[in-house]
């Protein structure tokens, strides 16, 4: 059972582009406080896997994070609010952009250690499926985790259980500064092939493409598969980290970056629209988005005497830090 | 009165809480063969899904622990060296344990994690004999080292019952201890208790050596009056316990199976004297810093808090305050 409207598939690559370019006027505006990974470009890739999802199913995400949170219906608004650091955000100000979570859709939190999503999932969808749940899951990281021994174990382990975990490899062809070329032997479909993991390579610029490569390991996985891994070639068409704004690092070649930038999931996915339906949808997000923004920055900061509320489930106190 | 090893009590209480709540599973190396005889017969008792084999692969099997935690279920997971914590130290503490503050309070991740047989096994050298609790203690995981049978049942029950994250460290040195115990409850966390009554000075052992702490306090008893406070739960401790022992007695000496630097017995020396004026200066006797536990038998020993050190420190503690 997956989204195939093309209009809701272009609406999610926009919702998620223009908030990304507004994080970041706020990071420049200082209401964002230690940056932002921008998901810029790559917005296809989490729109299309999770226009394949249902609503038992489950994800975690990268440091890249917001493109997934965002694409599996988080509230924008609550999202741009924890960015902020105000008590109105998803974690209540208390995980930010590169922990935003919402267990009430299904997504386990956008996670800051590379290759770390892919065992959590792992563990979540096999337990949901024990209490008789159809989930499946969805464990995104970058090119950068498929050297993390963890992410690979938990690979391991989800064919060995053949537990339904959908490994989505968001390739931009970069980990920080180091090109894939510079990192990896062998190959990210080869390490799939290892552990008799189906995988294939996507366009990860065109959102439709994705979705339906998700869509067929989906449907696959709800009738009795195990894991699958999709490979999505795509292009950050920003920097790995806003810092950069303020120091440029120089890595990518500016022919490169102009040949990526030129393949946008945005512009692809918009032109399978008419000009009414996009002009609308555009006119919907920029609402949606500036709604979110004022109610972002007008939220309240939260007391500085609950800084560690949360910090046990069981209702344990931690001793002050004080003399 | 039945007569109950500590490692029979660790079994029955892993057989009574799969048997409560049908959330609760185990995991680990070797578990359904039950290789650390702790989890022997459970397999065929509750089945293989929920008594489960792992592959090698500790830290992708700990993080599954988290997601399955978070999916509602109660994993406990058995790990065969204290030294696989260090390989995993990552996904405990930073992915299970900072969830429920990172996620702003949407989650809880009750895990718990079972190292039977922790610090020195004798002859089995540097890498399966540490100790690492205060490790533990020091990120805020709720960190438990039963001495007897009873603790032993009661505090895993606890721990699998408990809501946050959970480490119980078994001692080697206290697998093989017998005790007549007729009832079994669940102990509660942070909660110590005083396994003798003295007058003169506390002394507060971890684990496996209140049974060496209770052996010395016999020993001098003619000379001086020792009281044994067993901690039981390292984290949260029972500081308000501590300290009411410590102001009767006036005097402190801990003794602790860690290294020396920022281990167990550093903290609790410096919480009771925030509080506490001592009519001595207190001591502490550990394993030195940055010990790893040589394989001869003999180095081994040296290496480990022992009984003649404990005595020598209750001694001169006495003799700094008359
Ligand atoms: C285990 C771990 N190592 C290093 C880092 C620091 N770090 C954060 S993002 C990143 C690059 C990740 O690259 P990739 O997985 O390709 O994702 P991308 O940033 O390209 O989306 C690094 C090295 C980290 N967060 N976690
Ligand atoms: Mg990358």
């Amino acid at each position: 059972m997956t989204d195939a409207d093309p209009v809701r598939l272009y609406r999610t690559v926009r919702l998620i582009r223009r908030f990304e370019e507004r994080a970041v006027e706020l990071v420049h505006g200082g209401q964002i406080v230690g940056g932002v990974h921008p998901y810029l470009g790559q917005e296809g890739i989490a729109a299309g896997v999770c226009a394949a999802l249902d609503a038992d199913d489950v994800l975690a995400g990268t440091h890249r994070g917001h493109g997934h949170v965002l694409a599996r219906g988080a509230d924008p608004a609550r999202m741009l609010a924890e960015l902020c650091g105000r008590v109105t955000g998803l974690n209540a100000g208390r995980g930010g952009s590169m922990h935003a979570a919402d267990l009430s859709i299904g997504v386990l939190g956008a996670n800051a250690i590379v290759g770390a999503s892919g065992a959590i999932i792992t563990g979540a969808v096999w337990a949901y499926r024990r209490q008789g749940r159809d989930t499946v899951g969805v464990s995104f990281f970058g090119d950068g985790a498929v050297n993390e021994g963890m992410l690979l174990e938990a690979f391991n382990l989800a064919a060995l259980w053949r537990v339904p975990v959908l490994f989505v490899c968001e390739n931009n062809g970069y980990a920080t500064t180091m090109p894939v070329a510079g990192a990896v032997a062998g190959s990210i479909a080869g390490r799939a092939a290892a552990f008799d993991i189906p995988a294939v390579q996507v366009d990860g610029q065109d959102p439709e493409t994705v979705r339906v490569a998700a869509a067929a390991a989906v449907d696959r996985m709800r009738a009795g598969g195990g894991p699958e891994l999709i490979e999505a070639r795509t292009y950050r068409f920003d920097v790995h980290h806003t810092f950069e704004h303020a120091v440029r690092l120089d890595y990518r070649p500016p022919d490169e970056v102009t040949r990526g930038r030129a393949r946008d999931p945005v512009r692809i996915q918009g032109e399978r629209l008419t000009d009414t339906d996009r002009a609308a949808v555009d006119a919907e997000v920029e609402a949606t988005l500036d709604a979110a923004v004022r109610f972002a920055v007008s939220s309240p900061e939260p007391d500085p005497a609950d800084a560690l509320t949360y910090l046990y489930a069981s209702g344990l106190t931690a001793r002050a830090g004080g003399g | 009165m039945p007569r109950l090893s500590y490692r029979r009590a660790l079994t029955r209480a892993l057989g009574d809480e799969l048997a409560r709540d049908e959330a609760v599973f185990l995991l680990g190396e070797d578990v359904q063969v039950g290789a650390s005889l702790v989890t022997t017969g459970l397999a065929k008792r509750f089945g293989t899904e929920r008594v489960r084999d792992t592959p090698l692969s500790e830290q992708a099997f700990t993080s599954f622990a988290t997601g399955a935690a978070l999916a509602g279920l109660r994993p406990v997971i058995e790990f065969q060296i204290p030294s696989l914590l260090f390989l995993v130290f990552e996904q405990i503490v930073n992915h299970a344990h900072k969830f429920p503050l990172m996620t702003g309070g949407q989650c809880s991740v009750p895990v718990t994690y079972l190292v039977p047989g922790s610090g020195s096994r004798t002859g089995w050298a540097g890498q399966h004999s540490d100790h690492p609790y205060s490790l533990f203690a020091h990120v805020g995981v709720v960190t438990v080292v039963p001495a007897t049978p009873a603790d032993a049942y009661g505090l895993l029950v606890t721990a699998i019952r408990h809501d946050d994250p959970v480490v119980v460290f078994a001692p080697a040195g206290a697998m093989d201890v017998r005790a007549d115990v007729d009832d079994l409850t669940p102990v509660p966390l942070g909660r110590g208790r005083i396994h003798r009554f003295g007058d003169d000075v506390t002394v507060v052992a971890i684990g496996h050596l209140v049974h060496d702490a209770l052996a010395v306090a016999e020993e001098v008893a003619d000379q001086v009056s020792v009281e044994v406070f067993d901690p039981r739960t390292l984290y949260p401790f029972d500081i308000d316990g501590l300290a009411e022992s410590v102001a009767r007695t006036g005097r402190l000496v801990v003794l602790d199976d860690g290294n020396r630097s920022c281990g167990m017995a550093a903290e609790i020396i410096a919480s009771v004297v925030e509080r506490v004026r001592l009519l001595a200066p207190p001591r502490r006797v550990t394993r030195p810093d940055g010990a790893v536990l040589p394989f001869a038998p003999a180095l081994d020993r040296a290496v480990q808090p022992g009984r003649a050190q404990l005595a020598t420190a209750i001694h001169l503690t006495m003799k700094d305050s008359s």
